[in-house]
């Protein structure tokens, strides 16, 4: 027997593992919270590791999840072993052949990490809405239930489904396993060759297409056949639960692991049994023993083998004496009578007690209930309320616990307060961090640190912000000498040690609720420990007396600073844990903390190493233990989380969400169907900058690039009248407008919002104009927050009670004046530097009044609309983008749909108008008939125009009584032209969504296409898409991506109808603002391919501008516009606005650790790339040049006669 | 036979003609290219201590700290093992141990650094990976007012002092035209351990971009006329201590490479001219110095050296003050200038 070695890894590496090394073919694509799985089989397969039989796994990165399964379904119909990893929406992609491959028996596993699915909202968070919609495919349902299942599942399907010919879906929950780190037995490869079997695997092999014993496999069949054909596989079925048995028998005898596909734990003679499947069992179990020590006779049920559902084993796990059951599922089914697995269960007991052998004399009461959506927690004492539920009179069937349904009442009260012993001699660790601190990865290094020098079992779980800017995050750690099978967070009181690693949350969060009694608080803080205790709230003072806290202070930026480690304080807190828990002694802690740092930083990691051991040396020395005060002194409490003024929902709804309390939110407090007011993220004030640029009124020309180039809209210009500026405060800044576009009675401003900055610096670095006498002064430059906070929120106050300047008046074409136009998207959660949100800003500010936006999933789906706020907003006239996120596949067709029916309500409104003619007068109806055409221009002036004409429509409408009168109410708005913007990445547009873009741009239809080009898969984490250049490295392309960028605006060129612009503001803005201006105005589909630079470069984006520029100097991103509206008026319809390449390729590559990270891993190849690359820019360029100087075609004149008739085609070639 | 051979660093070289640090030896055809046009031996291109601490910092950045914390991009890492990239240390380590392999002259690592730590942590694994001399290039402006020109030179000692300690190989000081007292600050270096100086880097000089207003740093291939400079301050030096001189700067020429041996130039050091017309110039260089040589029936580069050293010069007031005032008495405004 072999139990395998201790290994701490989480859930998704686990799995990975075992699938890599029983596979030849995975088909891979990027989808939360399943990524991992496949980034690492690519990774392993690049760096060649071999699987059970001796030969690399073949790895492909495909389009969609649907292409994945489609490239799986294939390569087992060619007789390999293949597989791929997948949740959610990605699940659903595949349904279609994973019908085709049960429907064939063909072995395969397919791992997924179980995910909510997009309705009212999208959620990348675990439960079982995605499985359980792939339940009727065919396809076995393995459900492991923590992370030693998840690797020991893997293997068990993986042999199982080879024996029984059936595929399967292995599963486990999203986040809470497949993100959980524990310490775990591994599979060892001599246990993975006893279970496999070569000769099932040959047997799969000969079942193979071969063009050696050809046969016909997939047919159509008819009405004749095809019904018994569905019932031929029956026997297979049948098989199945028992062939996953045996294979467990098996498993158990080679580790020692056991398992059943329906597992009771609990009283032999339990009257009470809770079935549930998955993460939550492990709680369930906990809470069992619990109970049942306290002399409760309570029961669990744990479902494994989910389909086939083997109903004989459900019931024969299940104690004779159980009267009642819950069960409870991880999903939910509107309009159903009972979600899946209830109904499975009351099905299987039902039929037990019809058949002529009932298991039980009187039929149990039978209750189900959800739980646990989307990564809602699931803890012991909602455990215990499902159990004290069951033991009512008439407990509640269909209930829901975790939440507080107020509507429907279906909820259970549960105690918040109530806990099991299970850590009782454990300990539980609480870290807040930042994204970017390292605070993460630090603890996972903790963890394994731990899990490999004790005894201890190890759990880490890592809560996530949902910001990309500033992220927070808390890390969940526990430690014990017994099984952790908490699945679920560290509680209020629990946690015996609480880790603040950024001062800036003492005014952000109630860290202490969690502390238990004589816990650890340590902080880092740059306040020296005699005055540390001053910089706390008075609340969090009080608790730490009560607490009986011991505090700990230590500054550790300054220890970073003076062991010139930067920033990176992560391995200093690391120090300061272990220093102070006393988990291990210290000596060894310290010699496992470096050497858990040279692990990391590898043998290269040069000075990096010493630094951070120079930095773990000096920490102790600079930890201060901080005695505490009899009583709590402060003045001061943590702000509110929005200001006072804040609207009504806002106040009740997204303030909590914002600190952290949306666990409470009653369910009558939420929209119905998903709908969000705007303009929310204006009441988060994030202070996230150190510094904010600093406006020199008399320097500046006015040019209007500061505001362009903002990713977070957080400098403005506005233009308003002098007299205004009576009013302002003493310290607000303006200066009379320059130039002769604008009256001279103005006075021109740029404000920053202080808080809302996030100290990016690109606005100082845009700023063209220095100072004549001193050039390291510009008309902006950055300066210290402090002491400017408080005088700069008070001028932004000011300045936001300024009215805006007439739109109509405002210049559009120029960068000045398209800036006097209000931003309709603001202070988003993009990373800092962000290089997308620029555009999107920019389209707001032209057309954001008008504007309906598609918004492809995505980092702008969720900087733009990841609860609790939205940076999109309306202005005063309460008009803005109207904003959806459909999905990551199919926005191009959703927006189509959105510009349909806004076309079919203007054409609507047009006929009603026509019908209505002789009541509403014909001048008002030639009038907006003529407006509303669909090829009129969007200039501001015929906006205001057609604005004010279906003003005075409704007007007249009121007096006539006429059912035609009402229906025409409802679509005169859509006289008004509308601006439809479909928004999305590269992985979208390049992609997944390229078909339906494609045929979007085939359509015709008047939309908007903004690609927001970052050459690679950002919002998953930086893997490769098909815009991702030649030698870029990335996840997928380890070795540097082999081939070519597709060429997405020359293939949209094909169509000629299609404006196509290919831009890239921080290298030229007015074309940018020129492409914008002119795709809009084209009445038809545009496409605006934007470049955008992004934190997965690997560059510092406050060279943001910069690197755009190298991009478009080297000719790797030509700057273009293609309007046909040229070709139309006799020009030729391309222009090419960059100049031939003024600079080698490898300048630009040699700024991008992207690209030149190659040249340390692959040297010979990254030379090769840039060989090629350089000539491909060149080759481009050329082939653009003498695309845009190719005379014009002259008009095609009607009466010519085509030279030749055109050969009909004879019967062989019309291959219809 | 005329015997060119020379000693430098206690390295026994064939003839005085060495090209010095520049971007030649990165690739072994042209390093192999100047041995067969009879270089003596090579000084490697310089592994600036900044570049690798920014290579590592990139690296670092790219490999173990793209996290944002959020949920569906926990690191924008790549790969998971970081262990198999070749770092900007790795490839110059990797190129000396190329040359020495592949050439038979010796070879003189060039280090270009900043800190004490970094010039003995580089300079041991410089040593190790086979190096027969390490050319020290102490990158510093000394632009802080605060700072005596006698903490600069402290400075420098302490640094050699700390590097000798570690390493075993001869090292060489290049050194900056910059210090008040050149003999004296030569041989504090001799006293801790220098067995040679190089006479004078050049340092790149700041430029000013009149449109942005930007500082732009520039290096512009060197001119014969800067030799003369190094070709004095050998001079002064020569017999005066007992380490190795080297002239870099400036030798385009048989001429100058001669003028250099002259003032007492053990070896001689060939850059900007490489660049400019090829390896090849140098067995030029070479041909018309054996020619010169010959015709001067001199036997050897020996008999040579310092025959025109402050020492020996016919006139040493010549390289002193009384220089200064000759050159100047002779210069003449052109015709038009009032003075």
């Amino acid at each position: 027997m072999n139990a395998g070695s201790w290994l701490t890894i989480d859930g998704n590496e686990a799995t990975a593992t075992v699938a890599h090394r029983v596979s030849e073919v995975c088909a891979i694509y990027p989808i939360t919270p399943a990524s991992a799985m496949g980034e690492f089989a690519d990774a392993w397969s690049a760096e060649g590791r071999k699987n059970l039989w001796g030969t690399v796994p073949h790895i492909v990165a495909m389009q969609s999840e649907g292409g994945a399964a489609a490239a799986v379904h294939g390569a087992l119909q060619a007789g390999s072993l293949a597989t791929s990893f997948t949740a959610s929406q990605g699940l659903l992609l595949m349904i279609p052949s994973m019908y085709k491959v049960a429907g064939e028996l063909s072995p395969m596993v397919l791992h997924v990490a179980a995910r909510s699915l997009a309705c009212q909202a999208l959620s990348i968070f675990g439960d079982h809405s995605d499985v359980m919609a792939v339940r009727q495919t065919g396809f076995a349902m393995l459900c492991a239930g923590s992370v030693q299942e998840a690797m020991d599942f893997a293997a068990i399907a993986h042999t199982a489904t080879l024996a029984g010919r059936v595929p399967m879906v292995h599963f486990f929950d999203g986040f809470r396993t497949s993100h959980e780190v524990a310490k775990i037995r591994a599979v060892e490869d001599s246990v993975l060759r006893a279970l496999v079997s070569d000769e099932q695997v040959h047997a799969h092999r000969a079942r193979a297409l071969s063009p050696e014993h050809p046969v016909l496999r997939g047919s159509s069949q008819n009405p004749d056949v095809y019904f018994q054909g569905r019932e031929a596989v029956n026997p297979y079925y049948i098989a199945f639960p028992g062939i996953v048995q045996a294979t467990m028998d098996r498993f158990a005898a080679l580790t020692g692991r056991a398992y059943r596909l329906f597992e009771y734990h609990g009283a032999v003679d339990a009257e009470r049994v809770m079935v549930i499947m998955g993460s939550g069992a492990e709680a369930v179990h906990e809470t069992v023993d619990f109970l049942n020590a306290q002399g409760a006779r309570v029961g669990l049920l744990r479902v494994r083998l989910y389909r086939p559902f083997d109903a004989t084993a459900l019931l024969a796990a299940l104690p004779e004496t159980v009267r009642a059951l819950a069960v409870l599922d991880r999903t939910k089914e509107p309009g159903a009578d009972g979600e899946p697995l209830y109904k499975d269960v009351v099905t299987a007991l039902a039929q037990s007690h019809m058949g002529g052998d009932p298991k039980f004399g009187r039929l149990p009461r039978i209750i189900g209930g959800r739980y646990g959506l989307s990564s809602k927690e699931f803890t012991p004492g909602m455990i215990k309320a499902v159990f004290d539920e069951l033991g009512r009179e008439q407990p509640k069937n269909g209930f829901t616990i975790g939440i507080h349904d107020d509507v429907t009442h279906t909820s259970l009260e549960w105690d918040a307060g109530w806990r099991t012993d299970a850590h009782t001699g454990a300990v539980q660790a609480l870290f807040y961090g930042l994204g970017s601190d390292g605070t993460v990865s630090a603890n996972k290094n903790s963890i394994k640190i731990i899990g490999e020098a004790t005894e201890l079992y190890a759990q880490g779980y890592f809560v996530y912000d949902s910001k990309k800017a500033g992220a927070v995050t808390v890390s969940h750690l526990r430690f014990g000498p017994r099984p952790i099978r908490s699945t679920y967070l560290i509680g209020d009181d629990e946690a015996q040690f609480v880790a603040c690693h950024q001062p800036v949350f003492l005014q952000r969060y109630d860290m202490l609720d969690k502390a238990a009694t004589g816990a650890v608080f340590l902080l880092n803080s740059p306040e020296p420990p005699e005055r540390v205790w001053d910089s706390l709230p008075r609340r969090m003072q009080q608790q730490m007396i009560d607490k009986r806290i011991r505090f700990y202070t230590i500054d550790a930026y300054q220890v970073a600073q003076d062991a010139q480690m930067g920033k990176r304080i992560n391995t200093i807190m690391q120090t300061c844990f272990f220093a102070i828990s006393d988990v291990l002694p210290r000596a060894q802690a310290i010699a496992a903390i470096k050497a858990a740092v040279e692990k990391t930083y590898g043998r290269k990691g040069g000075r990096i190493l010493e630094f951070n051991f120079r930095a773990i040396d000096a920490t102790l020395a600079s930890l201060h233990a901080v005695p505490l005060p009899e009583t709590a002194t402060s003045g001061f409490e943590r702000p509110p989380v929005v200001a006072p003024d804040a609207p009504d929902f806002v106040t009740r709804f997204t303030a909590a969400l914002l600190a952290g309390e949306g666990d409470r939110v009653p369910v009558s407090l939420m929209p119905v169907d998903g709908t969000f007011p705007l303009g929310t993220a204006a009441y988060e004030k994030r202070n996230l900058a150190l510094e904010i640029p600093v406006w020199e009124p008399e320097l500046c020309t006015q040019c209007g690039k500061c505001p362009l180039v903002c990713p977070h809209s957080a400098i403005r210009s506005k233009l308003v009248p002098a007299s205004l500026m009576e009013n302002a405060p003493e310290n607000f800044k303006y200066r009379q407008a320059l130039g002769r576009d604008y009256p001279q009675d103005h006075v021109m401003m740029y404000q920053v919002a202080p808080e809302d900055c996030t100290g990016c610096g690109l606005c100082v670095d845009i700023c063209p104009i220095r100072d004549k006498s001193n050039a390291s002064r510009k008309a902006l430059n950055m300066a210290p927050i402090e002491p400017l906070r408080a005088q700069e929120q008070a001028n932004w106050a000011f300045f936001l009670t300024l009215p805006e300047y007439d739109r109509s008046a405002v210049k559009r074409t120029t960068l000045k004046g398209s800036m006097l136009l209000e931003p309709l998207f603001e202070f988003s959660s993009a990373c800092v530097g962000c290089g997308e949100t620029p555009y999107i800003k920019l389209a707001s500010q032209l057309f954001g009044d008008r504007m309906l936006v598609a918004n492809a999933t995505g980092c702008s789906s969720i900087y733009g609309g990841n609860l609790p706020t939205t940076p999109w907003t309306v202005n005063a006239a309460g008009r803005g983008p109207a904003w959806n996120n459909s999905l990551f596949e199919d926005n191009a067709e959703f927006g189509l749909g959105l510009r349909i029916a806004v076309d079919k309500q203007t054409e609507y409104a047009r006929e009603l108008l026509c019908d209505l003619r002789e009541r509403l007068g014909e001048d008002l109806v030639a009038e907006l008939r003529a407006a509303a055409r669909p090829d009129q221009q969007g200039d501001e002036q015929a906006i205001a125009e057609q604005r004010a004409g279906v003003a005075l429509l409704r007007q007249v409408l009121q007096d006539i009584d006429d059912p035609r009168a009402r229906a025409l109410e409802t679509v005169a708005d859509a006289l008004v032209r509308r601006s439809v913007w479909i928004i999305g990445g590269d992985g979208w547009a390049y992609d997944i969504g390229y078909g339906g873009l494609d045929h979007v741009l085939a359509s015709g239809r008047n939309v908007n296409i903004l690609v927001l080009d970052t050459e690679v898969y950002s919002n998953t984490g930086g893997q490769m898409s098909k815009a991702t250049p030649r030698g870029a490295v990335a996840k997928f392309a380890a070795g540097g991506k082999p081939t070519s960028k597709k060429d997405l605006a020359l293939l949209a060129m094909g169509y000629d109808n299609v404006y196509v612009a290919q831009v890239a503001y921080g290298a030229r803005d007015t074309q940018t603002l020129r492409a914008f201006l002119d795709a809009e105005a084209h009445d038809g589909p545009s496409l605006i391919i934007a470049y955008s630079p992004c934190i997965a470069h690997g560059v510092d984006l406050s060279f943001n501008h910069r690197q755009q520029d190298l991009a478009v100097a080297s000719g790797h991103w030509p700057l273009l516009r293609y309007e046909p509206a040229r070709a139309a008026a006799g020009k030729n319809p391309l222009r090419l606005d960059s100049a031939e390449p003024s600079i080698r390729y490898r300048e630009f590559v040699e700024t991008e650790t992207r690209f030149n990270m190659l040249w340390r891993s692959h040297p010979d190849a990254a030379e090769t790339f840039l060989t090629e690359s350089q000539q491909e820019v060149r080759e481009r360029y050329h082939r653009y040049r003498q695309l845009a100087d190719l005379p014009p075609e002259p008009p095609v004149d009607p009466a010519a006669r085509p030279a030749e008739p055109p050969i009909p085609p004879t019967a062989e070639e019309d291959g219809s | 036979m005329i015997d060119l051979s020379t000693d430098y660093l206690g390295l026994r070289l064939a003839n005085p003609l060495v090209p010095s640090a520049s971007p030649l030896s990165r690739d072994l055809d042209t390093a192999r290219r100047l041995e067969d046009a009879g270089a003596a031996a090579l000084v490697m291109y310089s592994l600036f201590e900044e570049t690798i601490a920014a290579s590592e910092e990139a690296a670092a950045r790219f490999f173990h700290e793209q996290a944002i914390g959020f949920g569906e991009a926990d690191s924008f890492r790549p790969v998971p093992v970081a262990d198999e990239y070749l770092s900007e240390l790795d490839d110059y380590l990797e190129q000396v141990a190329t040359l020495k392999r592949s050439l038979s002259i010796p070879v003189i690592a060039s280090l270009n650094g900043i800190s004490a730590d970094g010039w003995v942590h580089y300079g041991r694994q410089l040593q190790e990976a086979g190096a027969d001399a390490l050319e020290l290039n102490v990158y510093y402006v000394a632009a802080d007012p605060f700072e005596s020109g006698a903490e600069v030179e402290s400075r420098y000692v302490e640094l050699l002092y700390q590097l000798k300690a570690a390493v075993a190989i001869p090292i060489t000081m290049k050194l900056s035209s910059q210090f008040s007292s050149v003999g004296h600050f030569v041989r504090s270096l001799e006293a801790a351990g220098a067995q040679g100086v190089s006479l004078f880097n050049r340092f790149y000089q700041p430029d000013i971009d009149l449109e942005t207003r930007e500082v732009t740093p520039t290096l512009t291939l060197s001119s014969p006329y800067e030799a003369l400079l190094r070709v004095h301050w050998v001079a002064a030096l020569y017999g005066k201590v007992d380490l190795s001189l080297a002239v870099t700067g400036g030798i385009h020429t048989a001429e100058d490479a001669l003028k250099a041996l002259m003032a007492g130039a053990d070896v001689t050091h060939l850059c900007s001219v490489l660049l400019k017309k090829g390896p090849e110039t140098l067995g030029r260089i070479r041909t018309d110095m054996l020619r010169w040589l010959e015709e001067h029936e001199y036997a050897s580069v020996q008999q040579l050296k310092g025959c025109v050293s402050r020492q020996h010069a016919i006139d040493p007031t010549a390289y002193d003050r009384a220089n200064y005032v000759k050159v100047m008495d002779r210069h003449r405004s052109p015709d038009g200038v009032w003075r």
